[in-house]
């Protein structure tokens, strides 16, 4: 699993990778947390507000930070 | 602002749904206990300022404890409240349908129609590059993007709710309505500007902008209130320093500053003290909650409004970190070029009111 983090270095973008990190972790998953902060790459995902997630290339939600309860339960929803 | 994490799908069902009469006696009992706590407010800061700390009504020190004991609890929880109002109304409401709902409109009506968009979207300066493109590449023109991008800021409802506390509603809804004002008409004469499509880098021109699936706004009333909740307690937390400290400087200036000490520096007759006010307004940053309270302190000592309202305008519509933010896709000349638009139109709008009223 791949998960992406749109967003051009502001301080909620490192929130939400560290927020995903701590989910894979917890949930004990193989999987690579990337941030993407090329503006180009941001775009051509159609996002608009950052930070963006995007799980194995597919937007599941973006302009700001979720819950962990939120974090969580997309990651598992892409799993089975 | 902050604001809340949007996700792409519809919600999963919740697992245990509460009865309906649950959820809004909860939003409606919080609403009523709101209220009764505001109104013991007052009566609560003279007890502990002259009974409990035994300072006298009528000394500097007294005056200040009683103005800082009432007006924190009291801008805390006007706070809380309007921002959880706005929050809720922001879960209708999403960048994408924006621009949805602004794609084909011309100058003008679209300019109306994006500074009031502006209020009510959720948006955060630190998007205001993908923003600005994903507008910009569905066709939506120029000026009427910058009337969102001023707008958005501008009338943001923590400057509302500081200026309804401390100010009056009057002021408020002045503030509200010229502010919306120069975000339509700086958007306008943006547009008008000849050749303003080279102010933008060249490569948002070539930008490939991919569709993501529309972000929801189909929620249920549970996660929306609790998605309200959620950005009440992250903005709550951000800003309550900030207001404390605001206010303890302005309950400094109240108790001890004589009256009038400030009228022939920031009064009507003083006819530079709008645009210095601006000036001094731009390099300082999301601190409106901070600043407000300091201001109104001034105003008491005989400061006018026009450069009051001017230097709050400018404080949070015209900051150097957004201008950073946004030289990424604008070249330095339309840059100047908003500056000086939304400064000009700041600057009369401060002379105005010091006509007005």
């Amino acid at each position: 699993m791949v998960i992406k983090v749109l967003g051009a270095g502001c301080a909620n973008c490192q929130k939400v990778v560290a927020l995903a990190q701590e989910v894979v972790t917890e949930l004990g998953l193989e999987a690579t947390v990337e941030k993407v902060t090329d503006m180009q790459a941001i775009m051509s995902y159609g996002v608009m507000s950052t930070p963006g997630l995007v799980i194995d290339e597919t937007v599941v939600g973006s302009g700001g930070i979720p819950s962990k309860a939120q974090m969580k339960q997309l990651i598992q929803s892409k799993i089975g | 602002m902050a604001n809340g994490f949007t996700v792409v799908q519809a919600d999963p069902p919740p697992k245990v749904t509460r009865p309906k009469w649950q959820l809004w006696g909860a939003v409606i009992g919080a609403a009523i206990v709101w209220w009764v706590v505001y109104q013991q407010l007052q009566p609560l800061a003279n007890w502990l300022t002259y009974e409990l700390i035994g300072l006298a009504p009528e000394s500097h020190l007294g005056e200040a404890v009683a103005f800082f004991l009432y007006d924190v609890p009291k801008i805390l929880l006007l706070l809380a409240g309007m921002i959880f109002v706005v929050s809720t109304i922001r879960t209708f409401f999403s960048p994408e349908q924006t621009r949805a709902l602004l794609g084909g409109k011309r100058q003008g009506v679209g300019n109306i129609l994006a500074a009031l968009l502006g209020v009510v979207t959720p948006f955060c300066s630190c998007s205001a590059v993908p923003l600005f493109i994903g507008f910009v590449e569905s066709g939506i023109p120029i000026g009427v993007t910058f009337s969102f991008l001023i707008a958005a800021p501008m009338v943001n409802e923590i400057a509302l709710v500081m200026l309804l506390g401390l100010f009056g509603w009057q002021i408020a809804l002045l503030y509200f309505i010229t502010g919306l004002i120069i975000a339509i008409v700086a958007g306008i004469v943006i547009g008008l500007l000849p050749n303003v499509e080279q102010g933008v880098e060249d490569f948002v021109w070539q930008m490939q902008v991919g569709s993501s699936g529309e972000p929801t706004t189909d929620l249920s009333w549970d996660s929306r209130f609790s998605q309200a909740r959620q950005s009440t307690v992250t903005i709550l937390q951000k800003v309550w320093f900030y207001v404390v400290i605001g206010i303890a400087v302005g309950a400094f200036i109240h108790g001890y500053i004589p009256e009038n000490a400030l009228a022939n520096i920031l009064g009507k007759n003083a006819w530079w003290s709008v645009p210095v006010a601006v000036l001094l307004g731009v390099p300082m940053y999301a601190n409106a909650a901070g600043i407000i309270p300091v201001v109104h302190a001034l105003m008491e000592k005989g400061a006018s409004l026009g450069p009051v309202l001017a230097f709050m305008m400018s404080v949070v519509a015209l900051s150097l970190p957004e201008m950073i933010i946004l030289r990424r896709v604008l070249k330095l000349r339309l840059i100047v070029m908003f500056v000086g638009i939304v400064t000009t139109g700041i600057i009369f709008t401060g002379y105005l009111f010091n006509l007005v009223l």
